[in-house]
């Protein structure tokens, strides 16, 4: 076992990692910890474009952008966090042109900017030109943009070191954060790093849904690792499933195909958004137009042989427009379906793609351990994080954008708070929980398979808490989730090395999985309502009396070692918009 | 409102939504190295179904997950974004997750070993820090001088047109590790650090071109390229690696860029 000491750890590499370690470089000795490579993270798969009201096209302004942020919330945004998102998007967009990001650009050599879903102009009106673009590839583009100036910043990264443990050191009986543990792919060898302040940015946990848009990787690795420590996860049940995935295998096609002009049809060739959603159709917020693609298939008005989705139809645009906006989907299509989306409508179906819940955070990025009180030293931003800005349905854009805005508040946060603190002392064995996990994993006789496992989760999120739930499904997916929870005590590898161990390193990241799924289904049994991307058919409306309110859920554990999740609820930030029914 | 025709419907179109199972006996042939266990790599066949419409990276993870744990590979978005997954598959580089197996033909045994050229640890995974070093070497960032504007830049959309090939690339290393003459000397910068570079040296907001053109003009640097259109046909963006390469070349003659 190596230690290492440092004033921050970063924990992931993708957007919200590096912008905060391009600002904690600056101001303290910083590593990052990344279990990929930066370059592989999976901001680079986003598309669309990052919300700003540069007002470069036409009118617009950041409080527009502030309401829809809350509007597209369904009110549970915190009203504070979502203001200071839409305000410094301005800056975050100019910051990250100024860093050499290849924006595309308006005639006259400003900032191009084109539609999405939810941003509108004027509260509502009609849809506004706000997603600031770089093709369809605006994801890429920040993730190679900040990967650069980490390199012309020096900032020091570990390569595929993956974080498994946070050490928490208790002061005056306040849990401090004092390092966190990590497992060094290459070697398996186990690394101990000390650090005054720890941000984690290890992204979502898509991973245990099947028809999802995330990467293999992404399997809630800094949410798990936080959770187990007794620290509270925030507004679990809230999951988005974007509209556009390619059929049966869930690969993102972006809204800026809609915002470009593209119509989603059903079988009999309709636009069934103009009856959901009158004025922004297509354009609506992503839980409202993946409800509507779910009801056209259950109505019997689904394409192909099972009826089982839809079209995203691209064919009435110009090749030219498509080659220049959207080559990247458009190769998806080519590629990975054979068809030509000049001439052929492209089948889609709802994908599962972003958490809005996660760790507790305020809106420096300092991590929660109640309602109110602040763990020292601990910082989160990102999609691992829950400001919160997304509330129950996050916009189109505003993901690049809260991974530039909290990432770089955090990694400034972060780094002062380094400057005027001490290193605390390490909990006796700080290595002693991974050191069990793994040498467990490695010697586990048992009888399960990883991928066996990892299937049937997959398999029972997808039926069970997808795009509409019942409190029939959600006890049904409780009980699964238990069911393999604990045959994955069971489970055994087949790789016993060292050396880049992969075999282990899934089994590691379907416990957290599982770990993450029990939290949701938990959150979503007990919130007795619809409200954005959470949607229960036995409550079809939102309730604000009862459930205006963040779920706080926290893993407790008895003297018999019996586990259970106890939730708590957090009142939601209000400051001038009131909760109106929400129409598109 | 417009509709589509339905009777317009494309034999394409129809074979995509096709749902009927239609899996396929293939012989998977991975050359398979672990030090831990033998000094010496060897091909292993693994006889898998699948479906022709998945991707390589699928038959190699019904490898892993049902045959053999400890077949090891670098993978994660799983749809030729991220450049995990660069391997060397038939004889030619390509991402897996971005190759079909309908397009490999799937009656011979489909072999697949890592990229050359970079250092083997395990299997599939090869030691990619020398890559990123020369990646590194050639400044890859914005270098501008003065103050900064009050808002962005202004470029037009012909000067960002300019570069706009180069900025696709995703670091996978196909093109280098397809390069003859990276294989035989690891100290050449390769083509992808050479693409990177050519990304700012045509951005007409960035001013580091000259310092870029001279780490290029060093002996290890541009004047290796041969030419040979490797890395352009290894390339999963289809980016023109070795157009840009030619117009780095000219950018140094010419001083002009």
């Amino acid at each position: 076992m190596q230690i290492h000491t440092y004033d921050t750890v970063i924990v992931g590499a993708g957007g919200a990692g590096m912008r905060a370690a391009i600002e904690a470089t600056k101001r303290s000795r910083t590593a990052v910890l990344t279990k990929l490579y930066p370059t592989r993270s999976h901001t680079g798969a986003a598309q669309g474009g990052m919300a700003a009201a540069l007002a470069n096209v036409e009118e617009d302004n950041w409080e527009w952008h502030t309401f829809d942020t809350i509007k597209g919330g369904d009110y549970l945004v915190d009203q504070d966090a979502a203001e200071i998102l839409a305000k410094e998007a301005i800056d975050a967009v100019l910051d990250l042109e100024k860093m050499g990001l290849p924006f595309n650009r308006t005639p006259e050599g400003r900032i191009d900017q084109r539609r999405f879903g939810g941003h509108t102009r004027n509260h509502g009106e009609a849809a506004v030109r706000r997603s600031c673009y770089a093709a369809d590839r605006t994801g890429h583009m920040i993730l190679q943009t900040l990967y650069q100036n980490c390199v012309k910043e020096g900032v020091e990264f570990f390569n595929e070191f993956y974080v498994l443990d946070q050490l928490i050191t208790e002061v005056d009986g306040v849990k401090h954060s004092s390092g966190v543990v990590a497992y060094e792919l290459a070697t398996g060898e186990i690394h101990v790093f000390q650090a005054k302040a720890v941000i984690y940015a290890s992204g979502g946990t898509g991973k245990f849904f099947k028809v999802t848009s995330n990467a293999h990787t992404l399997t809630g690795d800094g949410q798990a690792a936080v959770y187990r420590r007794g620290l509270p996860l925030e507004d679990m049940e809230f999951f988005q499933f974007h509209p556009t995935g390619i059929w049966r295998m869930g690969i993102l096609l972006t809204e800026g195909a809609r915002g470009e002009g593209g119509i989603l049809r059903n079988k009999d060739g309709e636009r069934f958004m103009e009856k959901y959603a009158p004025v922004m159709k297509d354009l609506a917020s992503r839980d409202v137009v993946s409800r509507a693609i779910y009801t056209e298939i259950r109505e019997g008005r689904g394409c192909g042989p099972d009826g089982d989705h839809v079209y995203l139809d691209l064919t009435h645009l110009p090749p030219e427009q498509l080659d220049a906006k959207l080559p990247d989907i458009t190769e998806f299509a080519r590629t990975y379906l054979g068809i030509e989306p000049y001439t052929d409508p492209i089948p889609i179906q709802p994908t599962a793609h972003y958490a809005m819940g996660g760790i507790p955070t305020n809106v420096q990025g300092e991590v929660l351990s109640d309602n109110t009180s602040v763990v020292p030293g601990l910082y989160a931003a990102g999609e691992v994080a829950c400001v919160s800005v997304h509330g129950a349905n996050r916009l189109g854009t505003n993901s690049l954008l809260d991974i530039n805005v909290f990432g770089r508040r955090s990694g400034i946060a972060a780094a002062e708070y380094a400057h005027t603190h001490d290193l605390l002392p390490l909990p006796e064995n700080p290595a002693a929980f991974v050191e069990e996990q793994v040498t467990r994993l490695r010697e586990s006789t048992g009888t399960e398979r990883v991928a066996e496992l990892r299937n049937e989760l997959q398999e029972c999120m997808d039926a069970n808490v997808m795009v509409f739930r019942t409190e029939q499904t959600i006890k049904t997916a409780v009980e699964k989730i238990g069911e393999l929870r604990e045959r994955y005590r069971n489970v055994a590898i087949q790789d016993k090395g060292r050396r880049f161990n992969t075999d282990l390193l899934e089994a590691i990241e379907l416990g957290n999985l599982l770990d993450l799924a029990e939290v949701m289904a938990v959150s979503a049994l007990a919130r007795k309502e619809s409200r954005g991307g959470h949607y229960r058919e036995d409550f079809p409306n939102r309730d604000d009396v009862n459930f205006m309110r963040h779920t706080m859920a926290y893993r407790e554990v008895d003297e018999t070692g019996t586990e259970t999740i106890r939730l708590d609820y957090k009142p939601v930030v209000q400051t001038r918009y009131q909760p109106m029914e929400r129409k598109y | 409102m417009s509709t589509p025709t339905l009777e317009g419907h494309s034999s394409a179109l129809d074979a995509a939504e096709n749902t009927a199972a239609h899996l396929v006996a293939i012989t998977l042939r991975v050359r398979r190295f672990n030090p831990e266990v033998s000094a010496d790599s060897e091909w292993v066949d693994y006889q898998i179904q699948v479906d022709p419409k998945e991707r390589v990276l699928d038959a190699l993870h019904k490898v892993k997950w049902e045959i053999d744990g400890s077949l090891t590979f670098r993978r994660s978005c799983a749809h030729g974004v991220c450049g995990s997954d660069a391997m060397r598959i038939n004889g030619r580089n390509r991402l897996a997750c971005k190759t079909l197996i309908k397009d490999v033909n799937p009656d011979q045994p489909i072999t697949i070993e890592p990229i050359k050229g970079l250092t083997v640890l395990k299997d599939l995974v090869v030691d990619m820090d020398p890559f990123f070093q020369a990646y590194r070497d050639v400044m890859p960032f914005l270098i501008t001088k003065g103050n900064e504007p009050t808002r962005e830049r202004l470029q037009s959309a012909e000067d960002r047109e300019r570069f706009d090939d180069t900025t696709k690339c995703i670091l996978c290393a196909a093109c280098t590790s397809s390069c003859p003459v990276f294989w035989n000397d690891g100290q050449y910068f390769g083509p992808a650090a050479i693409v990177n570079a050519h990304r700012f040296i045509f951005d007409s907001r960035d001013e580091g071109g000259e310092q870029r053109l001279e780490i290029l003009n060093d002996k290890d640097g541009v004047w290796r390229c041969r030419t040979t259109f490797n890395c352009t046909d290894a390339c999963p963006r289809g980016i023109e690696v070795t157009k840009a390469i030619q117009e780095v070349k000219r950018a140094l003659i010419t001083r002009r860029f």
